[in-house]
């Protein structure tokens, strides 16, 4: 037996031995295990999976041991990634430290950074928010103007975030600052790490159309940053917030990968909810062919990721081809949340918990907190622009 | 199933680019396209394509084929897209050889396919009764007397109709009963007495034509598969087209693609190159998205041939995708090159035409999409 198949076996028969049964079942939207010193685990199974995750280093399997994570090769990662998948496991730990700051504390921490941070990460002790977006600069992110005054040992940051995700949640936040004026806008930008505790930081949850407040808008009024606390160097934060993007991008484009499993699938509804003619077709022809054509694209994205990775094996993957992802990711599962609540017809439309399932809330909470997913991290519009410069090479507007 | 191309092909894959690109450039198509060429296509190219043994890659190893797959095949297809390069290579291989390889009795497998792989045997599968494709309802008829098929009926726009050397035809043989279909399949010399082949003249400028069957009689040898039960094999037979149709249209689209993005990059308007308006941009970056899901479904569904899978659904899925992101490419080649795009001086033309026969050929969008509902049972 080879040691990946062997590998495959003994990681099969303790997820067998050790995922609580209720673990592998679909998650609900509010059973996300995003852990941090505010965090109420779900249920005590919830619990007891993440332990025992952290415990073998699996909530970040490629993360070297000392960081928290089980060394594991990207070959023995993915092995148990699809072995999770295919048991039905639930992901013990998500967030915004283990998907973006963490691969992105690999690139360019210091080894001191590293050995702080990334074991709280991987152990689910903090929970990371990003502070990236401000008033005044959303899509053109570069042009962000949070200052950071230089103190001699700490910096002195003043300005606003916006859309800080739980940033009432969060223990740290990963931030962008301005600690130069002058030249290129993309210059001048550094990376930061603070404690939300810091004194000088007030969080204000924002009231969403969905009736929940993820997001929040983050004052910061003369709060003091120790100067050990930047990622990479001094006024090149934006290298570092690009890499990060990337990793944002990629979950964005994975998102459902990432989301616990729906219990139905796109034309389960379509049986469900709607009426069949005597031939077993759908009487609404219109959202029988828009059925049909989201079926196709959905798996034809699918298939270009898989394609994508298994060219990059064979050293004959055309790099500009992942510039789409994020865009035609995102663009088609805002097409099926749409196409869902046609389906659902004024189920998809109820606001209160009485009249409406839990599925029925759930699908039309999607539709209207997915309408994030073609704007944030890069809206459609922007990566439009990436691939028409990047791919295409077409000249500057 | 692979989606990638291993070694081989990828040699294959970059053999054929070099050399279409090389030996059958746009121009070549423009020259039969003046000449008013009788065949639609280069018999000069036609033997150098066998000369490299192209008609074989698609073919088993034991029937004298090189084993590629139709993966291969699929490749060829697409690089051929890109210049418009037109053969026998598409109907003999995609349709005339799939049907055999999988309808096919031993002595047919054994006469027929070393032939087709050697290059001595063109094939064209008459299937079309209509204007729209049609899967089913076949309507031209066969009366089975003893050892004899006597045919009467018409088909029409069958591609290398005019040209092949031997037709498959779909024909009807018995009415549908729950035992039986009622379609037959058969191999039939279009010298046979009773043909009339009437060439139809169409605007991609390749072969097609009307045949017409008017008492035609042929040895019940001449059968394919199952006898009063083939419209599985037809089937089958439609899908390794669709599919492979499906890959020629992935090689225009990529090249209209690519010249469409020269072209922004080069005109010059309101003082600037037209490429750096964002009117276009977007729409070229989506092109470009749309294009690689494409490819995608159609080397999902060329894997699927190669390992024995069901076609049906990857198929219609491939052909949806590749005539709804061909047509997407073409029409907006022909808009974002402004005026210039519709004359005859500039290639774009020619792709736009053969976009709209490829999506009419072998199911059209919508055809597909209501299939794949079928098949998903909604």
């Amino acid at each position: 037996m080879t040691d990946l198949s062997k590998f495959k076996q003994e990681t099969s028969e303790w997820l067998e031995a050790n995922c609580p049964a209720s673990m592998r079942k679909p998650q609900s939207r509010n059973e996300g295990v995003f852990g941090g010193k505010k965090f109420t685990f779900p249920s005590d199974d919830a619990k007891l999976w993440f332990d025992l995750m952290v415990e073998k280093g699996w909530t970040a399997p490629q993360w070297a041991k000392e960081y928290g994570g089980a060394g594991l090769s990207s070959d023995e990662a993915k092995i148990l990634n699809r072995e999770m998948e295919r048991l039905g496991c639930r992901k013990p730990l998500i967030g915004h430290g283990l998907w973006m700051l963490g691969p992105a504390l690999l690139e360019y921490g210091t080894e001191e950074q590293k050995r702080e941070h990334l074991p709280k990460i991987a152990r689910g002790e903090i929970r990371w928010c990003q502070g990236y977006s401000e008033p005044g600069s959303g899509s053109d992110l570069a042009s962000l103007r949070c200052k950071a005054e230089d103190q001699g040992d700490h910096y002195l940051l003043n300005g606003q975030k916006s859309w800080t995700s739980d940033g009432d949640k969060a223990d740290w936040i990963f931030c962008l600052v301005r600690t130069n004026d002058e030249g290129p806008k993309q210059e001048g930008i550094t990376f930061l790490l603070f404690d939300m505790e810091t004194p000088g930081i007030t969080v204000r949850p924002v009231p969403l159309i969905t009736g929940e407040s993820h997001f929040c808008d983050t004052f910061l009024d003369n709060v003091k940053v120790p100067k050990d606390q930047v990622v990479g160097e001094v006024g090149k934060g934006w290298s570092v917030a690009k890499a990060l993007l990337v990793h944002e991008r990629t979950m964005m484009a994975d998102i459902e990968k990432n989301m616990p499993k729906p219990k139905y699938s796109v034309d389960d509804y379509a049986k469900n909810y709607l009426s069949m003619d005597k031939n077993g077709r759908l009487q609404d022809g219109l959202i029988r062919d828009r059925l049909a054509q989201h079926m196709m694209r959905d798996e034809a994205i699918k298939l270009t990721q898989k394609r994508a990775f298994e060219e990059g094996m064979a050293g004959d993957f055309d790099m500009r081809v992942a510039t789409i992802f994020k865009y035609i990711g995102t663009e088609e599962k805002t097409n099926k949340d749409t196409l869902i609540t046609d389906i659902l017809g004024m189920a998809g439309a109820g606001w209160d918990k009485e009249n409406f399932s839990a599925d029925e809330q759930t699908k039309t909470h999607e539709w209207m907190s997915n309408k994030a997913l073609t704007i944030a991290g890069g809206s459609s519009e922007v990566q439009l622009n990436v691939i028409s410069k990047r791919a295409l090479g077409l000249p500057e507007v | 199933m692979p989606l990638a191309l291993n070694e081989e092909q990828r040699m294959l894959r970059d053999t054929a680019r070099d050399f279409l690109q090389n030996d059958a450039p746009v121009n070549l198509m423009r020259q039969l396209r003046d000449d008013a060429n009788e065949k639609g296509y280069s018999e000069e190219l036609w033997h150098k394509m066998i000369e490299m043994g192209w008609p074989a890659v698609a073919i088993p190893e034991q029937f004298g084929g090189l084993g590629f797959g139709f993966i291969g095949a699929g490749a060829i297809l697409q690089e051929a897209g890109k210049t418009l390069a037109n053969s026998p290579f598409f109907n003999t291989v995609a349709l005339g050889a799939a049907a055999i390889i999988h309808g096919g009795n031993e002595d047919q497998q054994q006469s027929l396919l070393p032939k087709i792989a050697a290059g001595e045997l063109t094939l064209a599968l008459a299937h079309e009764e209509s204007n729209h494709h049609q899967s089913h309802g076949i309507q031209c008829q066969a009366f089975i007397d003893g050892k004899q098929l006597t045919i009467n009926g018409n088909k029409k726009f069958i591609a290398e109709g005019a040209n092949a050397d031997l037709l498959i035809v779909s024909l009807r043989t018995a009415p549908p009963s729950s035992n039986n279909d009622g379609i037959t399949l058969a191999l039939i010399d279009p010298s046979t007495e009773g043909i009339k082949i009437n060439k139809v003249n169409m605007i991609d400028s390749r072969n097609y034509a009307h045949i017409d069957f008017s008492n035609v009689t042929v040895s019940t040898e001449n059968i394919i598969g199952e006898r009063h039960n083939s419209q599985t094999l037809l089937d089958k037979t439609l899908d390794h087209g669709r599919i492979c149709l499906a890959a020629e249209m992935l090689g225009g689209a990529q090249a209209m693609l690519d010249k469409t993005v020269e072209y922004l990059k080069d005109r010059e308007q309101f003082g600037r190159k037209i490429g750096a308006f964002q009117a276009l941009q977007h729409r070229a970056a989506n092109m470009f998205a749309e294009l690689e899901i494409a490819k995608s479904a159609v080397i999902h569904a060329l894997s699927a041939i190669d390992d024995n899978q069901d076609l049906a659904v990857v198929a219609s899925s491939a052909k949806t995708l590749a005539n709804d992101c061909y047509r997407l490419i073409t029409d907006e080649a022909v808009q974002m090159h402004g005026g210039i795009g519709l004359t005859d001086e500039m290639d774009i033309g020619f792709y736009l035409k053969r976009c709209r026969v490829s999506i009419q050929s072998l199911g059209d969008s919508g055809f597909h999409k209501n299939r794949f509902a079928t098949l998903n049972e909604f």
